[in-house]
């Protein structure tokens, strides 16, 4: 009883945990007016000067998403979205052009110094090139000289169809087309900026790249867009991170994330999503509706997405791999944390298309407090993909007993040669663990959060160091005491 | 949703056509529940239609081909004037069984026996006898647990059904007789829609075999819906045995309830047929439920499969466990879609799934999707699904030993498919259905068209060209 009541006050202590993101910054932004039409869209394009083949994209993709319907499979519930009410476009109004850090608004700079990530320190210390993205808007990309010395071009997303039109001309929409999916084509019409990277022949990115993403106006929806081409030979880490205020409301963030990687070329993507994902009764939180895809589109070719979600009130992202070129690897660790009313339907696609191709899913789930986390995920192999191998495991861990975990694999195999595993298991933190942790002294608390640490350490140990301490700590915050 | 279109196929204006033109005269014969059932069941039919791959149920699995055939809804009740045997030849050696057969959707008995009891008062009949005879009993479980609901042919089903059979088991009484069912349709194009209930009293007992054969090569549709009632202490083996030709599908919806420490074994062995669903929901409502299904199913040439296992834990300190294998060769889908769903306080749940599938040929095709959901913490949950081909090293192990590639072949592959066989308990019919599999993996079984279990024979066991000695 005594224990039961200990767990209860340690649930209080994690649940009323503030989430230390959730301020807002006084920045002036220019908006553009609620609710979508052709008319905003074109107002969106014009803000951001761009060419008119761009235009017409945005515009196809819109009169393509007017046909369809918003999706209703993914086992999660929330009221209807009124795509009417959302702000499409805001930017955070530039004094006047930018020449360095040092002119960067004094504003912008401490918001990121509150996240953690000085831009100044990070120059310097970390090695880390560092494109920040608020309000879908890049405000700032760190390192420029050294990128440009091996020819990475590494810039927001509006630079790149000013400076590059050629290469977001003949990539954009070529992995995720703007009839994939509902919100692919509503981010297809409506994106605002985001990251673009160009790693060229033969060139291994020296250091990491990162974009920092942050929702700051209120009523807005985030939709960004990143697109990412490993050339021949090419070698790039890259890492996002994403936070977002405190409001009532829920807010939109339907991004998508391109990445084209060609012979040999490997791309090592890693996300840390730490939206703001509502109060403890579930009240406003972020909708996390991402689509990102991969294609090895060469021979040899690698893509490896680590995940560690944390935040949004709902989540609902799939990185995929297309395994196109002969032997080329798909990977995807992810480690899905919800806690109160959070749910998560997430997990992976691999498609096998060429020969001897390899793909690994190492997926771990935690549920704590009221929410549902979901793994959902595709394994298929085509008819032609000979030899194809792919290996998943789904663990879920359920911490306290008003939580769902839930396993939704879908496994295709149209070719005889192929092996396909599946494993997934489903407990909670094991009570002789616990025992063992406590009988040594260590108290509830902290075994409770090396168990959880240790059950995800596989996927922890995927990301880069930086990233790893953060997830590290993320998950610390997330579930420290949670169990019951 | 509402916005799609709907075609409405063939077999949908036939269905309704039927419908108007019979209503009137099924009502004067009807139980007024069953009455009522129809209408509801038809209006939600006229709203749904057929099942679509946009389903999730249904994503693998086209039965457009079917929606097209212009069948006969046959349930008309056929006089006896055969003998059973000479449209039917199945025995297994070495195993007393209580017949029960339907011919073309109807319960058919050579002594129009319509429905029997025993001293210890088990009923056994037709279904829409026992509704005439029985009213207060059938109608206290008829149609109570499957609804009509969710599904199309459910619906179809309900609104259709003229006969099928009734088993009623009362309190404390273990049958030591294995019943068995044989369904078998020898008239060309029809659709069969019939409705099986088994009640199991408390503490009763039951082994059942239910099988499915065709004794031509004609097209037809048969459209099953199972409702099972196990009560406290109860249990129940059923085997289910698909033996059907190339052109026929076959449908079968299994509904289970299942009160406390009842006791439920299902082995579906599916061995030949055009296209055939085999759908279990399981409902473990009492605590100390346990429910084991296991399933075999070796399919070759066009032939589809679609497996759909639904094991719901709704209390408490249950069991179950799901285990189906597959051998899939030449053009043959197969589609296993298993769910475990533990309700939110089914605490001490131990719930496992396991679907292994063999591809021999590269134009073989399978999706396997086991499916967890889970809302409470203090439970021991697992799936597992693989997909691939023999094991090599197995293979070079016999061969290596003198044993010739399609001998070594067959022997690993009855390897893989005898870990279902093993689990049934009936000697007589476990060897009997070894020797089926091997006829099968040989390739010599579905050039059969007569009953499976006709085709084994003590006095001439299958044997693989192979001298044990060497080994």
């Amino acid at each position: 009883m005594s224990d039961e009541k200990k767990n209860g006050d340690f649930l209080d202590e994690v649940t009323s945990e503030e989430y230390k993101y959730g301020f807002v910054t006084d920045l002036e932004s220019d908006q553009s007016p609620r609710g979508l039409s052709e008319d905003i869209i074109r107002f969106i394009s014009k803000k951001k000067n761009e060419p008119d083949w761009l235009l017409e994209f945005r515009l196809k993709a819109y009169r393509h998403w007017l046909t369809l319907e918003e999706p209703d499979w993914a086992l999660i519930h929330h009221p209807p979205i009124d795509y009417q009410d959302i702000i499409y476009f805001s930017a955070p109004k530039p004094k006047e052009k930018l020449k360095s850090l040092d002119e960067v608004d004094p504003e912008l700079l401490d918001t990121f110094n509150k996240l953690g990530i000085s831009l100044e320190e990070q120059k310097q210390l970390a090695g880390v090139a560092v494109d920040a993205v608020i309000d879908s808007v890049s405000v700032k990309t760190t390192f420029q000289d050294t990128l440009a010395k091996h020819d990475i071009i590494f810039c927001s997303f509006s630079e790149a169809v000013q400076n590059h039109p050629d290469l977001v001309k003949k990539y954009l929409g070529t992995v995720v087309p703007y009839t994939d999916n509902y919100f692919a084509a509503l981010n297809s019409a409506v994106f605002s900026d985001g990251s673009f990277c160009f790693i060229p022949k033969g060139v291994r990115c020296p250091i990491e790249l990162s974009t920092y993403f942050r929702i700051n106006a209120a009523n807005t929806g985030q939709f960004e867009r990143t697109l990412l081409i490993a050339e021949e030979g090419g070698y790039v880490s890259y890492l996002e991170g994403c936070t977002a205020p405190q409001r009532d409301e829920n807010q939109l963030h339907a991004a998508i994330v391109e990445i084209i990687v060609m012979d040999d070329a490997e791309v090592k993507y890693s996300t840390v999503q730490n939206w703001y994902p509502g109060n403890k009764e579930g009240k406003g939180g972020i909708y996390n509706f991402v689509t990102k895809r991969g294609l090895c589109k060469g021979k040899n070719s690698k893509i490896s997405w680590t995940q560690v979600e944390t935040g949004s009130a709902i989540t609902w992202k799939y990185p995929s791999c297309v395994l196109l070129g002969d032997h080329s690897v798909g990977e995807f660790y992810s480690v899905a944390v919800t806690n109160n009313y959070q749910q998560a339907d997430t997990g992976t696609k691999m498609i096998h298309l060429g020969k001897n191709t390899r793909s690994t899913i190492i997926s771990k789930g935690i549920s704590a407090g009221k929410s549902n986390n979901s793994y959902r995920g595709l394994v298929r192999v085509s008819k032609n993909a000979d030899n194809a191998r792919n290996y998943s495991q789904c663990d879920s861990l359920l911490l306290g007993d008003q939580c769902g975990a839930h396993t939704f694999p879908y496994i295709k195999t149209g070719n005889e040669t192929s092996t396909v595993e599946h494993e997934a298991t489903t407990s909670k933190i094991s009570e002789d663990q616990l025992f063992y942790c406590q009988q040594r002294g260590i108290d509830m608390e902290k075994a409770i959060g090396l168990i959880v640490n240790g059950y995800a350490k596989q996927v922890l140990n995927k990301l880069p160091m930086e990233f790893a301490v953060e997830a590290k700590k993320l998950l610390e915050i997330t579930l420290e005491g949670s169990v019951g | 949703m509402e916005k799609k279109i709907k075609t409405i196929y063939p077999l949908e204006e036939i269905l309704f056509k039927h419908f108007g033109e019979h209503t009137d005269e099924w009502k004067k014969s009807d139980h007024p529940s069953v009455t009522a059932l129809r209408h509801e069941a038809i209006s939600y039919f006229e709203k749904h239609g057929f099942p679509n791959q946009k389903m999730e149920k249904w994503r693998s699995t086209n039965l457009t081909g079917v929606y097209e055939e212009p069948l006969e809804i046959f349930d008309r009740h056929v006089a006896f004037d055969k003998k059973l045997s000479d449209i039917f030849l199945c025995e297994v050696h070495g195993f007393n069984t209580q017949v029960i057969s339907m011919l073309n959707g109807s319960f058919y008995s050579p002594e129009n026996h319509e429905i029997t009891i025993t001293n210890e008062g088990v009923i056994v009949g037709s279904m829409a006898s026992a509704f005439k005879k029985y009213p207060n009993l059938v109608e206290k479980y008829f149609g109570k647990i499957s609804g009509y609901q969710d599904d199309g042919f459910k619906a179809v089903n309900a609104a259709f059904w003229r006969d099928g059979v009734f088993v009623y088991v009362p309190d404390g009484v273990e049958v030591k007789n294995t019943f068995q069912l044989i369904k078998i349709l020898n008239q060309p194009n029809l659709m069969v829609n019939t409705r099986n209930l088994i009640v199991l009293g408390k503490n009763s007992r039951l082994t059942f075999l239910h099988c499915d054969d065709s004794v031509n090569h004609n097209t037809g549709l048969t459209n099953t819906v199972n409702e099972i009632v196990l009560h406290e202490n109860a249990e129940l083996e059923l085997y289910k045995l698909q033996n059907l030709n190339d052109d026929s599908a076959l449908l079968n919806q299994t509904y289970v309830h299942q009160d406390a420490n009842s006791r439920l074994k299902v082995n579906v062995l599916t061995l030949n047929g055009g296209m055939v669903r085999n759908e279990i929901t399981d409902q473990l409502n009492g605590q100390g439920a346990e429910s084991q299904i296991s399933g075999l199913y070796l399919m070759d040439k066009e032939q589809h499969i679609d497996n759909q296992i639904f094991v719901n834990h709704n209390v408490p300190n249950c069991n179950s466990s799901q285990l189906f294998k597959g051998i899939m060769d030449d053009e043959a889908t197969g589609v296993f879609n298993g769910f475990i769903y533990v309700a939110r306080d089914a605490q001490k749940t131990n719930a496992f799934q396991r679907n292994n599938n063999v591809l021999i040929t590269s134009a073989a095709h399978i999706d396997t999707q086991p499916h967890l959901e889970i809302y409470a913490d203090d439970v021991k949950c697992s799936h597992g699904a693989t997909v691939g081909q023999l094991d090599n090293e197995g293979m070079f192990y016999l061969m290596q030993r003198g044993i010739p590639y399609s001998d070594a072949r067959m022997l690993l592959l009855f390897a893989f498919a005898d870990e279902v066989i093993s689990k049934i308990n009936i000697e007589a019919l476990r060897i009997s259905i070894e020797d089926m599999v091997k006829r099968r993996l040989r390739g010599e079984l579905s050039i059969c068209d007569r009953c499976v279990l006709h085709c084994s024979n003590p006095e001439q066991p299958i044997v693989f060209d192979i001298d044990i000695s060497k080994i």
